[in-house]
C-alpha cells in the first residue's frame, strides 16, 4: 500500500519509513509561526517550562508575525507586540516582521508565503487555525495552541496523530465567474463543519492545479471549516515559480502514489460549479448565489487571508471598475506586498488603488482587521444589525464583531457585485 | 487527576466555536498573570447567543455580573465542541471558570488537543444523547475510571468514550510532564 502525500511528509519528520493513519507520532518542526495573539501566551509557557533563560530551539524557525490587533488604542494589545519585541531581541530572532516598521507585512499566513517561509515538503506549525493555508505549497502545516507551540519552541518537536486523507478531485476547467472560495464553500457545504474533523483534505485534478498560488491558498485556508487538520495540493511547476522568487533554501517534492489509501474520494465536474455564499452563522450552511438575491445587505467587506490577495483584488476590480459601490464597502490587503500591488498594478489604466477609491470604498491598512471582529475600535468592525456579504472564513455569530450582525461568506467577485446592487448579486449579472 | 467530577451541568448545542467561547475582542489579556487573567473567567462563554446559552431553556448566565468564576463545574455539549480557532484562550477561560469537565457528543480537534496538551480538564465524548437529555443545574457525576457519568438529578447513566492513547498525557498532567516523564525533554529544565 503506497503512501499521500501527508503520510510521507509527517514520515520523513518522524524519521520512519513509513506512517499509517492514526498512529501517533514525534515530528520534527521546520517552522514555528505565532503571532500577536497567541506569541505572548506561547512565550508565557514556554519561560515556565523551560526556565527564564531558556533559548528557541533554533531561532532559523521561529517566524513572528504580528498580524491582528495592529491599528488599535487597546491597551493590553499594545502591550502584547511590546511582549513580542522583548521576546525577539533576547533571543536574536531573525524573522520577525514588527509593526510600524518597513518590515511589517500583515496577514501571517499570506506573509509566511511571500517572504519564502513555505516550502514544499516541510511541517509548519502556527497558532493559528488557519496555519493550514501554507497546505497550498504541498507542505504540511497546522493550527496549534500555545502549550504546543511553548512545546515547539522548547524542543522543536511535536507528537501529530497521522490523519486520514480525503481527496477532492476537479476536472475540466472552471467558469471563468468561479473562483476558489466558490468551491471551497461548495465543498464544506457537501461535507459540513465537522465533515474533515481530524483528516487531510487533498485537493487534486486539472482545474485546481490551474489556479494560481493566491486561490490554492484561499481553497487550503478553509480546510479548518471542515475540521481539516490539513489540506494538501501537490507542488508543480506554478509552486517552484512561486517559492523561488522568495527563498533558495532546497526543498523536497512529495507525491501521494496511485496506490494510497484515502478514507473518502470525491470528483467533480469544474465545469457545473456555480456562485456559492454560506450564509449567516456557519461556513456549511451553502445556498447558491443566485438563490439570495432577495437578500439586501449594508456592507460588503474584502479582505482577510483568504479574500484580501492581489488575485482576490483583482477580481474585485474588474467589477468595481467605473462604477460607484450601494452600500459601505471596506477594502482590506492582507498584507503591505497586496497594498503595493494595489498601487502598481492596473487596469484599464488606473491602478487597482485608484479604482477602489473611484467606487466609493473605504481602504484600510494591511491586517486582519474586523475578519475577526477584534478591539472596538477595528476597522470595518460590526456594532449593530450590519448585514455583510464578506469574503472572510468565517461567519459564526460575533465573529466579525456585534453578535447581532449577520455574514454571507462569499467569493471576491460576489462581494463586489453585490457592493454595487445592495443585495446578494451573482457576478454573472455584471460580468455579462 | 481527580477520579470522581461532580458539579452542576450548564448545557450548549453542537458547533459551540470558539469566537462563543470566547470573543475575538477579549484576547488581549495576559494569561500568566493571575489577577488579569480572571477577565477570560467573566467573558467566558460571553458570544453564546442567548436562546443557546444554558439549554433547554437558554437564557441561563453562565457567568454572573461582577463574578468570573461559574455556579457551572461541568459543560455538556453537542457535536463539533469547540470548532473555529486555535486559540487556547477556549479551554483556558473554561477552566478559570471552574469548569473541571466537558462532555460532548465529539469536538473539533484543535480545542480537544489544547485541553489534553494544557492539561486544562478532561474533555469526555459519548456516544450517547446526554445533551439532550441534560437540563443546565443537573447535578452530574462523572467516574473517570469507569468511563461513566450519572445525572444525579434524573437518575439516568451513560457511559463514556474510552480517552485512548491521550490518556497517557491527561494522566502526567499535560504534554510537559508527559515528555519529562517519557524521558524526551530532561526533567531538571524547568
Amino acid at each position: 500500500m503506497g503512501m499521500t502525500i501527508t503520510e510521507k511528509i509527517l514520515a520523513a519528520h518522524a524519521g520512519k519509513d513509513k506512517v499509517q493513519p492514526s498512529e501517533n507520532v514525534w515530528v520534527d518542526v521546520d517552522v514555528l509561526m505565532t503571532h500577536d495573539v497567541c506569541g505572548p501566551g506561547t512565550i508565557g509557557i514556554f519561560k515556565e517550562q523551560f526556565g527564564k533563560n531558556a533559548k528557541v530551539f533554533d531561532r532559523e524557525k521561529v517566524v513572528i508575525i504580528p498580524d491582528h490587533y495592529i491599528f488599535t488604542e487597546d491597551k493590553h494589545a499594545n502591550r502584547n507586540i511590546d511582549i513580542l519585541r522583548e521576546f525577539v531581541s533576547e533571543q536574536d530572532l531573525p524573522y520577525y516582521y514588527d509593526v510600524g516598521t518597513e518590515n511589517y507585512k500583515g496577514v501571517c499566513h499570506l506573509a509566511l508565503a511571500q517572504e519564502g517561509h513555505n516550502r514544499p515538503g516541510e511541517v509548519l506549525f502556527g497558532t493559528d487555525s488557519h496555519t493550514c493555508t501554507s497546505g497550498a505549497f504541498g507542505m504540511f502545516s497546522t493550527g496549534i495552541g500555545n502549550t504546543d507551540a511553548a512545546f515547539i519552541l522548547g524542543t522543536g518537536k511535536l507528537w501529530v496523530k497521522v490523519p486520514e486523507s480525503m481527496q477532492f478531485e476537479f476536472t475540466g476547467e472552471f467558469p471563468d465567474y468561479i473562483m476558489a472560495k466558490d468551491i471551497i464553500l461548495q465543498v464544506i457545504g457537501d461535507i459540513g463543519v465537522d465533515g474533515a474533523t481530524y483528516r487531510t483534505m487533498e485537493w487534486t485534478g486539472e482545474a485546481i492545479m490551474d489556479f494560481s498560488m493566491e486561490e490554492r491558498m484561499t481553497l487550503c485556508n478553509m480546510a479548518i471549516e471542515g475540521g481539516g487538520k490539513n489540506a494538501i495540493i501537490e507542488a508543480d511547476d506554478v509552486t517552484f515559480e512561486y517559492v523561488k522568487k522568495r527563498t533558495d533554501k532546497p526543498y523536497t517534492v512529495y507525491k501521494s502514489d496511485p496506490d494510497a489509501n484515502y478514507y473518502f474520494k470525491k470528483t467533480y465536474d469544474a465545469s457545473t460549479m456555480e456562485p456559492v455564499v454560506a450564509k449567516p452563522h456557519s461556513p456549511d450552511n451553502k445556498a447558491l448565489v443566485k438563490e439570495c438575491s432577495d437578500v439586501k445587505i449594508n456592507r460588503s467587506y474584502i479582505g482577510s487571508c483568504t479574500g484580501g490577495k492581489y488575485t482576490d483584488f483583482l477580481a474585485a476590480a474588474k467589477l468595481l471598475n467605473g462604477k460607484k459601490v450601494a452600500v459601505d464597502t471596506f477594502i482590506v490587503p492582507a498584507t503591505t506586498e497586496v497594498l503595493k500591488d494595489l498601487e502598481r498594478e492596473t487596469l484599464e489604466g488606473k491602478t487597482l488603488m485608484e479604482v477602489f477609491k473611484d467606487a466609493g470604498c473605504e481602504i484600510g491598512d494591511a491586517s486582519c482587521a474586523a475578519c475577526l471582529g477584534g478591539p472596538k475600535d477595528t476597522f470595518g468592525r460590526t456594532h449593530g444589525t450590519e448585514v455583510v456579504v464578506s469574503t472572510t472564513n468565517r461567519n459564526f455569530p460575533g465573529r466579525m464583531g456585534s453578535k447581532q450582525s449577520e455574514v454571507y461568506l462569499a467569493s471576491p467577485y460576489t462581494a463586489a457585485a453585490s457592493a454595487l446592487t445592495g443585495h446578494i448579486t451573482d457576478p454573472r449579472e455584471i460580468l455579462n | 487527576m481527580k477520579q470522581i467530577i461532580e458539579g452542576k451541568a450548564y448545557v450548549l448545542g453542537s458547533d459551540i466555536d470558539t469566537d462563543q467561547i470566547i470573543p475575538a475582542e477579549h484576547l488581549v489579556y495576559s494569561l500568566s498573570d493571575p489577577e488579569e487573567k480572571k477577565n477570560y473567567g467573566k467573558f467566558a462563554l460571553s458570544g453564546v447567543p442567548a436562546d443557546g446559552a444554558g439549554l433547554p431553556d437558554g437564557n441561563n448566565a453562565f457567568i454572573n455580573e461582577g463574578s468570573f468564576e461559574s455556579e457551572f463545574t461541568i459543560i455538556v455539549g453537542g457535536k463539533n465542541f469547540g470548532c473555529g480557532s486555535s486559540r487556547e484562550h477556549a479551554p483556558a477561560c473554561l477552566k478559570i471558570a471552574g469548569i473541571q469537565a466537558v462532555v460532548a457528543e465529539s469536538y473539533a480537534r484543535i480545542f480537544y488537543r489544547n485541553s489534553v496538551d494544557g492539561g486544562f480538564f478532561i474533555p469526555f465524548e459519548t456516544p450517547d444523547k446526554l445533551a439532550e437529555e441534560t437540563r443546565t443545574g443537573d447535578k452530574l457525576i462523572i467516574d473517570v475510571e469507569k468511563e461513566s457519568l450519572i445525572n444525579e438529578t434524573t437518575g439516568k447513566s451513560y457511559s463514556l468514550s474510552s480517552l485512548g492513547e491521550v490518556i497517557e498525557i491527561i494522566r502526567a498532567g499535560n504534554i510537559f510532564e508527559y515528555a519529562r516523564q517519557s524521558g524526551l525533554i530532561p526533567s531538571s529544565e524547568a
